[in-house]
């Protein structure tokens, strides 16, 4: 229960930390700012953001003696990175102080701060206590990232930075009609496994869904559980049903559930990506137990040879690196076809994510501002790769001179195959309670409770809910995959 | 020296009271306040909304399902942990029969003592972890790993413990009940020792058995410790927050699978936090409170019997 890791903005399935200790924090942290009367705030807002002249060089505006405070989700990244982008940002402004505070408790810490208009300038706001940003957003807390993107980039002052992005980060980041949040982390999803296991039985990666129930099969006649996953928190088997259904359906699929149109969750895709998976339930292709283990627990068991399979995405190898054995050689595929499917085989889902926020209350917008743009450099996105093993947004920022673990290796060829047909899933950050039900729905599936049509049945009311409540704010995305 | 006793007794009181009213009447005051708003917690944003909140509770379908799970959990782990703690208590202190030393506990019973209490002195992230392990839903897990070895379980079957809609919530009352009892033990102990001998002895004499001397004698005799415990324990199965959060499926404090181990503390934090429904999450909180006074008058009242003096 000590291991936390990054996992995208959207995934709150972790085990969560104990005692009500984000109440015991914020009770704390509410005692620190003196006896405020008021837990909803009782001070105005933050006071106004010091800045100095703007230049090319200095493109918001820092005020170089302003200090800059940072609060870092202290998960599977760790926090060590925080202390190289440090480095940078003193290397710019040597005046200016610097504080950083790693924690798990981002709700705990930042909800009372929020609150009472005081809030760090530079925010990592993730983890399983991560403050929600479509409420952050609706409530006027981020300031705008425009300014940004469109701020010369530090390695070259003639391209922008929204030029030296991933596709789809800014996207991922837009409330609105403007980027709010800089998802930092570029996280591929699909299934993993061991190419030493793979390479010992002389299995190989099968590219339809129809060679894999045959292969899960063998591997089963083997003595090995062909399937693991993380079954106390249904989000990780959601993830491989819904790819499934975009790889099948295509974008019109995408634009389906993502815009809780009507009957979206009964689409052919849908039906056809929910019934190959329950083949995993149905033919017992599953590691026993599973469907109660936490992440750790049956990702150490595929670590152990006990599973073949298991699907996650690419902060997997980050998380698992003390239970990883040597020559385990980890590696990475895309969700395998169904026939008929409009995306190709390598289409993945790929998106950036851990997202780094500048509160529009911060004492140093600038400041914020000006240390996300130092991230985004080259300088900033290797030390990243190297201290936290993973990508970054930042396209071709990872020279060949920059060593990567087999696992990271894999993930990344895989997101180069994937190139133009990478897909992404909004929903999951879009509507919260959404997602929490169909995370439930998808528990009681994967234990068998629950049949394919039931799924989809209770599934559709989910969104169905989620649609008709006019207290919750809508979305809606484009006709693109990304 | 009559007309100095107020002022001595209000200077003794207004610190504690002051303080009392600062950080537990007044949040009260607040979270009902709040709880007629739609405020989502994370500004100062908010629009009244009258008891449209309150509404949408007795309609919604899950937090019914947390208020029965706490109904539940309100009278299993009183009666099941006092009843355990009271046997206990009874067999360490007057259960023995020691022949010719009159009355003692069982043999051994000062090294009971101290194993029962063991529980009472791990925090609940230690007990977490522990019964994490315990539940473990392969045979890796204590109790599957017992039954898969006695041979009353398919080890490719094994039952889910913490993750089975039917056993998920019975998972956390025993948890709970194992937790609390050795703390019980010892309060009915200490009430046991202030029990004079004589009556044992006296009931001893007139050939009273260890269940007539536990019914006539100890029971009434512990009535006012009992009472107490009930008390502290009725709102402990109202509150189940901390070990249902983190032992439970589910995004966001547990309560799954689907809800199966749902309590009103984790729906309140979830919509609290996560769902940005603070308001209503509020209103919740209002509920659970009234609840859990209403639980605790009439505990007391119900429960309420003659003193006696010994």
């Amino acid at each position: 229960m000590i291991f936390e890791h990054g996992l995208p903005p959207d995934t709150l399935s972790r085990r969560r930390f104990l005692l009500g200790s984000a109440l015991a924090a914020a009770a704390a942290a509410a005692g620190a700012g003196g006896l405020s009367g008021c837990a909803a705030g009782g001070g105005g807002g933050g006071s106004s953001s010091s800045s100095a002249a703007k230049s090319k060089s200095n493109p918001f505006g820092v005020d170089s003696s302003a200090p800059l405070e940072m609060v870092i989700f202290d998960g599977g990244f760790g926090s060590d990175y925080a202390k190289h982008f440090e480095t940078l940002y003193s290397k710019e402004f040597p005046d200016a102080k610097l504080s950083m505070t790693a924690t798990q408790q981002i709700t705990g810490v930042l909800q009372p701060r929020f609150n009472a208009g005081n809030p760090p300038d530079l925010v990592d706001d993730s983890g399983a206590q991560q403050i929600k940003l479509d409420v952050l957003y609706g409530n006027g807390q981020l300031a705008d990232l425009g300014p940004l993107l469109d701020a010369p980039s530090v390695d070259d002052p003639n391209t922008k930075v929204r030029d030296t992005l991933m596709p789809g980060t800014v996207a991922a980041g837009t409330y609105g009609n403007s980027m709010y949040d800089l998802q930092y982390v570029y996280t591929a999803f699909g299934l993993w496994y061991s190419k030493s296991l793979f390479a010992k039985h002389g299995w190989t990666v099968p590219t339809t869904w129809d060679d894999w129930i045959k292969q899960a099969a063998e591997i089963k006649a083997a003595g090995i559980a062909p399937f693991a996953f993380q079954g106390k928190y249904p989000y990780y088997m959601l993830v491989p049903i819904m790819d499934l259904a975009a790889k099948h359906g295509g974008v019109e699929t995408l634009v389906a559930v993502d815009n809780l149109e009507p009957n979206a969750w009964k689409s052919d895709p849908v039906k056809q990506a929910v019934e190959a998976i329950y083949e995993i339930v149905a033919r017992n292709y599953y590691l026993p137990g599973t469907q109660g283990m936490t992440h750790i627990q049956s990702q150490t068991a595929w670590n152990n040879g006990r599973a073949a399979w298991i699907p996650c995405g690419s902060w997997l190898e980050n998380e698992q690196l003390k239970a990883t054995p040597a020559g385990f050689d980890m590696a990475f595929a895309p969700m395998p076809s169904l026939s008929g499917d409009k995306l190709p085989q390598t289409a993945i889902r790929a998106g950036a994510n851990e997202p780094f926020i500048v509160p529009a209350k911060a004492r140093n917008v600038p400041g914020g501002m000006e240390m996300m743009r130092l991230m985004l450099s080259k300088a900033g996105s290797v030390a990243f790769a190297q201290v936290a093993h993973s990508l970054t947004v930042v396209k071709n920022a990872v020279g060949p001179n920059v060593q990567l673990l087999p696992g990271t290796r894999s993930a990344n060829a895989a997101v180069q195959t994937s190139g133009a047909s990478t897909f992404y899933w909004y929903y999951p950050s879009w509507y919260a309670q959404l997602e929490t039900d169909l995370e439930n729905a998808t528990g009681e599936l994967m234990a068998g409770r629950m049949k394919p049509a039931d799924w989809m049945n209770a599934c559709q009311a989910a969104a169905d809910k989620t649609a008709k409540d006019s207290s919750i704010k809508k979305f809606k995305r484009s006709a693109s995959l990304i | 020296m009559r007309y100095r006793k107020y002022p001595f007794i209000v200077g003794f009181l207004i610190l504690p009271v002051g303080l009392y009213v600062a950080l537990v009447i007044w949040p009260y005051l607040q979270t009902f306040g709040y709880s007629l708003t739609d405020w989502n917690g994370e500004s100062q944003a908010m629009h009244f909304v009258g008891l449209r909140n309150y509404g949408q509770l007795f309609d919604d379908p899950v937090f019914r399902t947390a208020l029965w799970h706490n109904v539940l959990l309100l009278v299993f782990l009183p009666l099941v942990t006092i009843l355990l703690a009271l046997f206990f208590a009874f067999m360490l202190n007057v259960g023995g029969r020691g022949g010719t030393s009159g009355v003692t506990g069982v043999r051994g019973s000062s090294f009971y003592r101290v194993v029962f209490f063991f529980p009472q002195v791990l925090s609940v992230g230690i007990l977490a972890v522990l019964f994490d392990s315990v539940y473990r839903p392969d045979g890796s897990g204590l109790v599957n790993g017992v039954l898969v070895k006695l041979g009353l379980e398919d080890p490719n079957h094994p039952f889910l413990w913490l993750s089975s809609p039917s056993a998920s919530l019975w998972c956390i009352l025993s948890v709970l009940v194992w937790s609390n009892v050795g703390f019980y033990l010892v309060l009915f102990s200490a009430a046991m020792q202030s029990i004079p001998r004589d009556i044992y002895e006296a009931a001893l004499l007139d050939g009273a058995g260890r269940a007539g001397t536990f019914f006539r004698i100890t029971l009434p005799l512990l009535w006012d410790s009992v009472q107490t415990a009930w008390v502290y324990l009725a709102i402990l199965a109202m509150d189940a927050f901390a070990l249902v959060s983190t032992l439970t499926p589910g995004t966001g404090f547990g309560g799954g699978p689907d809800h199966h181990s749902e309590v009103l503390s984790t729906y309140f934090m979830r919509n609290f936090q996560f769902f940005g429904k603070s308001g209503y999450a509020c209103a919740m909180g209002v509920v659970l409170l009234l609840v859990t006074l209403v639980i605790s008058i009439a505990m007391l009242r119900v429960t309420r019997r003659e003193r006696i003096e010994y």
